[in-house]
């Protein structure tokens, strides 16, 4: 016999700053396309394949071309507001003591592989977990540290001689531009896997980042717990 | 109390409240995220971008100039091995021919003072400035140059002395199609010279020819080619990329 109950699974702090993070990265990765096409000299080459950030029809498919001096407005907006959020959300999950369910522990990296072994389908159970699994634990810990490294290597080339130690110490000017870049891929990367992963888990989870609540499932009575 | 006459909710009941409750919320701030967005584009101009958005590039500008900008924050220096190529951009300004011989700098000094025709000669009369760094397109570009000229802060006090005390500095080219304004305290920089030299040679025409400004403190639109003119102001003087929806203060 069972019985259904809600229960609280996200409390309103992270889904607020969940829900004012999501358009303004949005706006930040669009308002840093317009820069980055003033200037677009990264490619992958691997052997025979070569990918080039990012051929004319991506610009023209988003309408991305011609437009720096717009994105540099825009970006030196959104960066106070992205900075501002994420701080908050840093702030809310030290104090609230929320951090204890997100940061990675000790075997976490490993059974996060176990996680993504399973979700591929090349493994039958997920090994023990709390209310986050050892791979949402890495990864919604690593997005906070890509943030991080967003907001720094953004300092390093938006004000690179007075805070030469820092673009020097990533590496120089041109590198930092590259870090920066390589981060907003990172962002892109999770957005398709976080996507796909709520699309997956259902209804039920993706409404408890709205509502906070979801309904599960509990065994009623103890006394109906056979001990064999 | 009527609630006892209520039939008790059920669980399902309870979140179907919960759910559209939270939707109509996330809906409402997604309508208000809408419309400030709409706001903001909608909003009148202030030199090709909307005035929300200018604002917030000039109290950016203020925020640099007194919290990070300082005279000892200066550009890194490299070893001439890793000189580049450097890429030549603009050339707003540069159209008519140079006769380097008939060249002279028009200097309006501060406050009154006969305005000045400056030769060539008169401007080596100053220490020379050499070092090599790194020159910053606002595109994304970058290229290690070695620049050779005299510091601007030496050449206001030999002739134009008092004008430090002025908030910009306006240059313009010969014809006056490529202007800029640049507030003082980047002027003031220790490394902002007047160039005449690149990589050990005298500037080419593409580079700005016979004098240029380097500014490592901005991005290479301050950076201009070809001066023809140089005047002091207390109110920012036009700026033609800032005009075109650009940062005016555009600062490193």
């Amino acid at each position: 016999m069972t019985t259904k109950r809600l229960e609280q699974k996200h409390s309103l702090g992270k889904r607020w700053t969940h829900w004012v993070n999501f358009p303004v990265l949005m706006v930040m990765i669009w308002s840093g396309l317009l820069i980055y096409w003033a200037n677009d000299v990264y490619e992958v080459n691997l052997g025979p394949a070569s990918f080039h950030f990012f051929p004319d029809a991506v610009y023209r498919a988003f309408n991305l071309d011609h437009r720096l001096s717009e994105g540099m407005a825009v970006h030196f907006l959104f960066m106070w507001l992205f900075a501002i959020n994420g701080v908050m959300y840093v702030l809310y999950t030290a104090i609230s003591g929320e951090w204890r369910d997100l940061v990675p522990q000790k075997g976490s990296f490993g059974d996060a592989l176990q996680v993504m072994l399973y979700d591929l389908g090349l493994r039958k159970q997920l090994p023990p977990q709390g209310k986050y699994n050892a791979a949402q634990r890495v990864t919604y810990s690593a997005i906070i540290v890509m943030g991080l490294g967003s907001l720094i290597t953004g300092l390093a080339i938006y004000k690179p001689i007075q805070v030469a130690w820092l673009t020097e110490g990533l590496g120089g000017y041109t590198w930092a531009r590259a870090e920066h870049f390589v981060l907003t891929l990172g962002y892109l990367g999770f957005f398709v896997i976080h996507i796909a992963q709520v699309l997956r888990a259902g209804w039920g989870n993706f409404q408890s980042m709205v509502t906070g609540v979801e309904l599960v499932e509990t065994k009623l009575a103890a006394k109906e717990t056979v001990h064999e | 109390m009527n609630n006892a006459t209520l039939p008790p909710t059920t669980p399902e009941q309870e979140l179907a409240k919960r759910t559209r409750r939270g939707f109509l919320g996330l809906g409402l701030g997604a309508a208000a995220a809408a419309g400030g967005w709409q706001w903001l584009w909608s909003q009148p101009q202030e030199g090709g971008v909307p005035v929300p958005l200018r604002s917030v590039l000039d109290a950016n500008a203020r925020l640099n100039q007194n919290l990070l900008f300082r005279d000892a924050h200066l550009a890194p220096e490299f070893p001439p091995e890793r000189i580049q190529a450097i890429r030549a951009n603009g050339d707003f300004g540069l159209e008519g021919a140079l006769d380097a011989d008939a060249w002279r700098l028009a200097l309006t000094p501060w406050r009154g003072a006969a305005p000045l025709q400056l030769t060539m000669a008169d401007l080596k009369k100053l220490n020379k400035l050499e070092y090599t760094a790194e020159f910053k397109c606002i595109e994304g570009w970058s290229s290690i140059v070695r620049w050779g000229g005299v510091r601007f802060r030496d050449f206001v006090a030999l002739y134009a002395p008092g004008a430090e005390k002025a908030a910009y500095v306006s240059l313009t080219t010969p014809d006056k199609e490529y202007f800029v304004g640049v507030d003082m305290a980047s002027m003031l920089h220790p490394q902002t010279m007047l160039c005449f030299e690149k990589n050990g040679q005298p500037l080419e025409l593409a580079h700005g020819a016979p004098l240029r400004l380097v500014i490592p403190v901005k991005y290479g639109i301050k950076n201009i080619k070809r001066i023809g003119t140089i005047s002091f102001s207390d109110q920012a003087p036009p700026d033609y990329w800032a005009e075109e929806g650009y940062d005016y203060y555009a600062g490193l």
